[in-house]
């Protein structure tokens, strides 16, 4: 039976591996067809940033694999609002759609999973 | 749920994402975050107001290495490492603040 898997993204992209970890992981349970909800929280609202150029700095940009994760039945994609607006974004400037929430909607939904896995 | 935190709350602001997002249930602190469970320093009128919604516990070993256990807040219950494994065992789900 399919657990659901909530993935925690607090860390910004490039300056540590996590975030490209992260999403290796939400593709290895989805592809084991699990229930995956995936969190941006803190800096890993930064993830999301629309208009990524990493050719300079030598590295891949990860951040078009966001946009296709619905293609990996993964829709799932949670933003923390305060986190957004304390670094003076908005939806407008994520590179998806994602579900905008509020404390203690975002703290619910933390509660309902089986297992959260922490980047 | 089982909110674990490693961070100094005076370093990172990982204490405070994890207050705000935490409902319910038991915050316990290991490695650098015991600092918070000290008595004087900066995070403890955070960590009082949280102890109404939340059951806090520190790790002994992580105090005691860091010459900290004496300073322990009233309300902070310490815990030594199987102690930390039961409130793994106890809570449905876990979440640690890196």
């Amino acid at each position: 039976m399919a657990k659901k898997f909530m993935l925690v993204n607090r860390k910004a992209p490039y300056g540590s591996i996590y975030a490209l970890e992260s999403l290796e992981v939400v593709l290895i349970a989805a592809a084991f067809e699990q229930d995956v909800s995936v969190a941006f929280i803190d800096d890993g609202v930064y993830q999301l940033k629309k208009g990524m150029q990493t050719k300079a700095i030598a590295t891949n940009n990860f951040s078009p694999t966001y946009r296709a994760l619905e293609d990996y039945d993964v829709d799932k994609l949670y933003v923390d609002a305060e986190s957004l607006t304390a670094r003076g974004l908005a939806p407008e400037d994520l590179i998806t759609d994602v579900k905008l929430l509020d404390r203690d909607a975002l703290a619910e939904l933390m509660e309902q999973q089986d297992v959260v896995l922490s980047f | 749920m089982l909110h674990i935190l490693n961070k100094s709350p005076l370093e990172k602001g990982t204490l405070d994402t994890a207050l705000r997002l935490a409902r319910s249930g038991a915050l316990l602190l290991i490695e650098d975050a015991v600092y918070a469970a000290t008595g004087g320093n900066g995070a403890e009128p955070k960590l009082r107001e949280a102890m109404a919604k939340l059951k806090v516990y520190a790790l002994m070993p992580d105090l005691q290495a860091r010459g900290m256990a004496d300073r322990l807040m009233d309300g902070v219950s310490p815990i030594d490492y199987e102690g930390f494994v039961d409130l793994v065992v106890e809570h449905p789900n876990c979440q640690s603040w890196l």
